[in-house]
């Protein structure tokens, strides 16, 4: 994110309610430290008891492409986090303090990252060759019978992502439509 | 009667897999450079690049450009003179599927309620047309989930006005929203009956960017609602900004006396498309 290198915010997993009451939608961040991968059928399989100590973690709605020789990890960007949403405020209420995905979500998760200060990032779809630069260590540590929708702990440096909701419910959705909308 | 080894269908699909998913369509790389240009929000064309170098980086890298390396979708033309040898049609295509996908996501759930992985991609959604000639034609889209799933289908009245199928239109690219990973392509099926009407969306879809329906007026409702979607600020990825769709496709067909179906089958950016010959 070149041209707005001055209002990166670093970020290190696990995360604290400060770190996260001071973040606000709009804003560009770099996450270092482990992040856990989980989708559909791991939300599934887990319910509301993810295998993972949830205090301070951190989620990401992902599933990659098969590791090429040689590499970490293949393609692996977000997927539509709506989808989701029925888990989310069970797990908030635990301790997850960020989610990252793609697109919107849910009143009821907004109310539960209001009330159990998380935040809700987005990274852009589809520029998944992108992301799995950031990554430096992938290992599976849950369900390894899903396949690409098994649980990863991933060990990023500097993931870049963008607050899209945070812990005071502001919307960057609905923030940057309005701005640009015209009749 | 010319006749087609069924192996060499499976290695052709093969091909359409991994070059489709890994490789962005040039009229799609030309039409993000273009919306970079007009894109006002900073974060918008923050996103737009962003987009641009991951294609490049995908290409590089031999890496998917997208994780959800999609859904096979594939438009068949099979030229009546063709017979095919050594193998069944449907079978070859799968097992080109399979061996395209082995080293990309699956993302195949076997059966729509247990969820269970098929393992290797497959099937693919496959329709078949039997033309004149002795060639067979193949496209294929890599049709990545989260925008499929924005998509929708209505049953309108014969006696519908215009203004009512350009607002399901717009509605249907609003409820879309972030979800589809705009710039978003919007292909609009109209006509055709309850199942036909989607096959004519998805159609549409293939349609090169830039190019418009070939009738004036058609081509005109086209402009008109891809300027429409652009002025709902839905933006890149969501985030606010005047690009918000590169393309909105319309194909019409026949339909019955009393129908008016409208399908509107919603593609994301990364739109992944691949034609071959055989």
């Amino acid at each position: 994110m070149p041209k707005s290198k001055s209002k990166l915010i670093k970020l290190k997993a696990p995360l604290t309610d400060k770190d996260v009451k001071s973040l606000k939608a709009g804003d560009k961040v770099l996450i270092s430290g482990i992040i856990y991968t989980a989708r559909d059928a791991a939300h599934r399989i887990f319910q509301n008891k993810p295998p993972f100590k949830t205090e301070g973690a951190i989620l990401y709605y992902a599933s990659p492409t098969p590791t090429p020789k040689g590499k970490i990890i293949g393609s692996i960007g977000p997927t539509t986090s709506t989808r989701m949403d029925p888990f989310t405020p069970a797990l908030l209420k635990q301790g997850v303090k960020i989610t990252i995905g793609k697109g919107r979500r849910g009143k009821e998760v907004i109310t539960a990252m209001k009330k159990y200060k998380a935040a809700y990032m987005v990274v852009p779809g589809g520029t998944a060759a992108l992301m799995s630069r950031h990554i430096k260590k992938s290992t599976v540590i849950a369900y390894p019978d899903l396949g690409s929708e098994a649980i990863l702990a991933l060990d990023v440096v500097d993931f870049p992502a963008i607050v899209a909701i945070d812990s005071k419910g502001k919307d960057l959705f609905e923030q940057g439509r309005k701005k640009y909308a015209s009749k | 009667m010319r006749e087609v080894v069924a192996k060499k269908i499976t290695d052709t699909v093969k091909k359409l897999c991994v070059e489709a998913t890994t490789s962005l369509p040039e009229d799609v790389t030309g039409a993000l450079n273009k919306a970079l240009a007009k894109e006002t929000s900073p974060t918008g064309r923050e996103i737009i690049r962003q987009l641009i170098n991951n294609s490049k980086t995908a290409w590089r890298e031999k890496l998917p450009i997208c994780q959800d390396t999609g859904l096979a979708i594939i438009f068949l033309e099979v030229g009546q003179d063709v017979a095919i040898i050594n193998g069944v049609l449907e079978e070859a295509i799968n097992e080109g599927v399979s061996r395209g996908y082995a080293q990309l996501r699956k993302s195949v759930a076997k059966d729509p309620l247990r969820r269970k992985n098929s393992g290797d991609n497959t099937p693919a959604i496959i329709h078949t047309k039997i033309v004149p000639g002795e060639n067979i034609k193949l496209s294929l889209m890599a049709k990545g989930g989260g925008a499929e799933n924005c998509s929708a289908v209505k049953m309108f009245n014969p006696n519908s006005r215009k203004g009512e199928i350009s607002e399901f239109i717009l509605d249907t690219v609003k409820n879309a929203g972030p979800n589809a990973c705009p710039p978003m392509i919007v292909g609009v099926g109209i006509g055709g009956s309850f199942d036909y009407a989607p096959i004519i969306a998805k159609k549409a879809l293939f349609r090169e960017i830039g190019m418009h329906n070939s009738e004036k007026n058609m081509a005109d409702w086209e402009k008109e609602l891809l300027d429409k979607t652009n002025k709902t600020g839905i933006g890149p990825m969501g985030m606010g900004g005047k690009i918000t769709a590169l393309a909105v496709n319309i194909e019409k067909r026949p339909c019955h006396i009393s129908s008016l179906p409208v399908a509107i089958n919603i593609e994301c950016h990364a739109h992944r498309v691949k034609h071959a010959e055989i």
